[in-house]
């Protein structure tokens, strides 16, 4: 447990001393939500409808671009070798990994949200709604996302290929995630959402970290 | 079932879809087996060519 | 090696072997087409001879005698090419990786000829090129994860890594097949409510299910026989270095 914490406080550190990767996704994610009302129009109604897929699908690029950085420079800098001999679970350190860039990436976006959220029109439940899915649906997006990274770990085309290989697996999340905050906005129950996007939560949480450390060990062998 | 040739082909007037996707997959087969051959032509080419190449050492030496 | 033959279930293992297998599936091609033309010529006996016309499709219905049987082996396929992966990543064979790869363009073809001649079907029936139902979302992501398969294979020089990768990435794949299916049904129906679906027909008559039955086994004999075609050559171009590649009669001349 402690090797898990060393390597959150880790990663942490590592991204503080270069800021601008991280806030570079983030202005990302501010960007693309102001691309389709300026694409689409400024309609109020139609913003208000569209504002849950558009803020799902920015939050899905934005985080694909911060996956890059997963594993990249341990793998470049040869620390993931390391890692991976070191007596420590190599499943528990990738997990550490995981949950820093979650905090780094997802965390932010749950911040970011309901400003966008509001430029949109939504209204109060509807954004509650948007935090909550995204507050469980981030972490999904992350440890699916490492699987992706870690396949494509040092490949030429990494970023490109590893978008393709990753967002059909994100389609669960978008539909669950999206669907609550539309269903909220017209009145329905969204309890099923939540369950499912719990549920996807718990099968992440058990499967990726396992799956992306094999995926590792493949790429760095 | 059909009185004519000219019915059969007409499909019931949806000839165009009803040929085009039979006429797809046909095709899309045929260009599969098309492709396959010639990277099987390519790599036995390139096999036998590899070879003579190590038949024939002192070639490359001069 | 030659010790084992004794048993015949043992046999089976030799045929792990890419020098074994090469000669086996050569003689197995041929066997494969026959099968697959005589399904076909039947399959298409039916279709367009013996099912009865639809009395709401008339007979732009007949596409489902191809739509389907490319839909049912673009989804098998993927469940075999992750089972031979999985197989290759646990006992770490190469022939299972080989066929895996083999397998993939087969599948994505399967997927694509899904889609278009479903995009056929659509537009005569529901009047656009392209109809949001379950089905067909699904099978176009799963033309997607085929993509991807291959492109991480293409994208890896070491080979035993594009294999091993690949794995992992089908056996995800696999998993994840159901969950995205049952989510696009899901978002279907909060979209749409009462959706439009490609095959919700109330009746199949029974000439119909025979009809999609050999059409789909000529689909299946055809795969069977592209892999084995496809197998081959990557066999060819993976041990080229081998001695038993050197000596065969193709490559000698």
């Amino acid at each position: 447990m402690n090797a898990f914490f060393v390597m959150v406080h880790r990663d942490l550190l590592l991204v503080m001393r270069r800021k601008s990767e991280v806030l570079t996704a983030l202005f990302f994610f501010v960007i693309v939500t102001s691309l389709f009302p300026l694409g689409i129009g400024a309609d109020t109604a139609l913003l208000r409808k569209i504002a849950p897929g558009v803020i799902w699908v920015s939050a899905l690029l934005a985080t694909l671009l911060g996956l890059q950085r997963l594993f990249a420079s341990d793998y470049l800098d040869g620390t993931l070798e390391q890692l991976a001999l070191s007596p420590r679970s190599f499943v528990v350190l990738v997990l550490g990994k995981i949950t820093a860039h979650w905090l780094v990436c997802g965390l932010p976006l749950l911040i970011l949200a309901p400003m966008i959220g509001l430029q949109f029109d939504l209204d109060n439940a509807s954004l509650e709604t948007l935090l909550l899915t995204l507050l469980l649906g981030t972490p999904v997006l992350s440890l699916i996302g490492s699987i992706g990274a870690a396949l494509t770990l040092g490949l030429r085309g990494g970023g490109a290929l590893m978008s393709l290989l990753v967002l059909p697996l994100y389609i669960p999340v978008l539909i669950f995630g999206a669907g609550a905050v539309y269903a909220k906005s017209v009145g329905l129950d969204v309890a099923g959402h939540f369950s499912l996007l719990g549920a996807l939560l718990i099968l992440a949480l058990a499967f990726a970290p396992w799956v992306s450390a094999a995926a590792l060990r493949i790429a760095i062998e | 079932m059909w009185n004519s040739v000219s019915e059969f082909l007409a499909m019931g007037g949806y000839a165009l879809y009803v040929w085009s996707s039979f006429g797809l997959c046909a095709i899309a087969f045929c260009i599969e087996v098309l492709i396959v051959r010639s990277q099987r032509k390519t790599t036995l080419r390139r096999l036998r060519q590899a070879l003579l190449a190590d038949q024939y050492p002192q070639e490359s030496r001069q | 090696m030659n010790d084992l033959t004794n048993t015949s279930w043992l046999n089976w293992f030799r045929l792990a072997s890419p020098s074994t297998f090469y000669p086996v599936a050569g003689r197995l091609i041929p066997f494969f087409w026959i099968l697959s033309i005589a399904f076909g010529l039947a399959g298409l006996w039916v279709s367009f001879f013996v099912a009865p016309v639809d009395a709401v499709q008339g007979q732009g219905y007949r596409i489902i005698f191809v739509h389907v049987p490319a839909s049912w082996m673009s989804m098998f396929l993927y469940i075999v090419m992750a089972a031979w992966a999985g197989v290759g990543l646990v006992f770490n064979t190469r022939l299972s990786a080989m066929m895996a790869q083999a397998i993939a363009p087969i599948g994505a073809v399967m997927a694509f000829l899904s889609l278009w001649t479903g995009a056929f079907w659509g537009k005569p029936m529901w009047g656009a090129w392209w109809v949001w139902d379950a089905r067909l979302t699904s099978e176009l992501i799963l033309f997607f994860l085929y993509l991807g398969f291959i492109a991480l294979q293409a994208s890896i020089d070491q080979v035993r890594r594009a294999d091993k990768a690949g794995a992992i990435l089908a056996l995800v794949g696999v998993v994840n097949v159901p969950i995205i299916y049952f989510s696009v049904k899901w978002w279907n129906t909060l979209h749409q409510g009462a959706s439009v679906s490609m095959t919700k027909s109330p009746s199949m008559a029974h000439t119909m299910l025979w009809g999609m039955l050999l059409m789909a086994l000529c689909f299946w004999m055809y795969a069977i026989a592209m892999t084995l075609m496809r197998v081959r050559v990557i066999i060819l171009e993976r041990e080229s270095h081998a001695d038993w590649v050197q000596n065969l009669k193709e490559v000698k001349g």
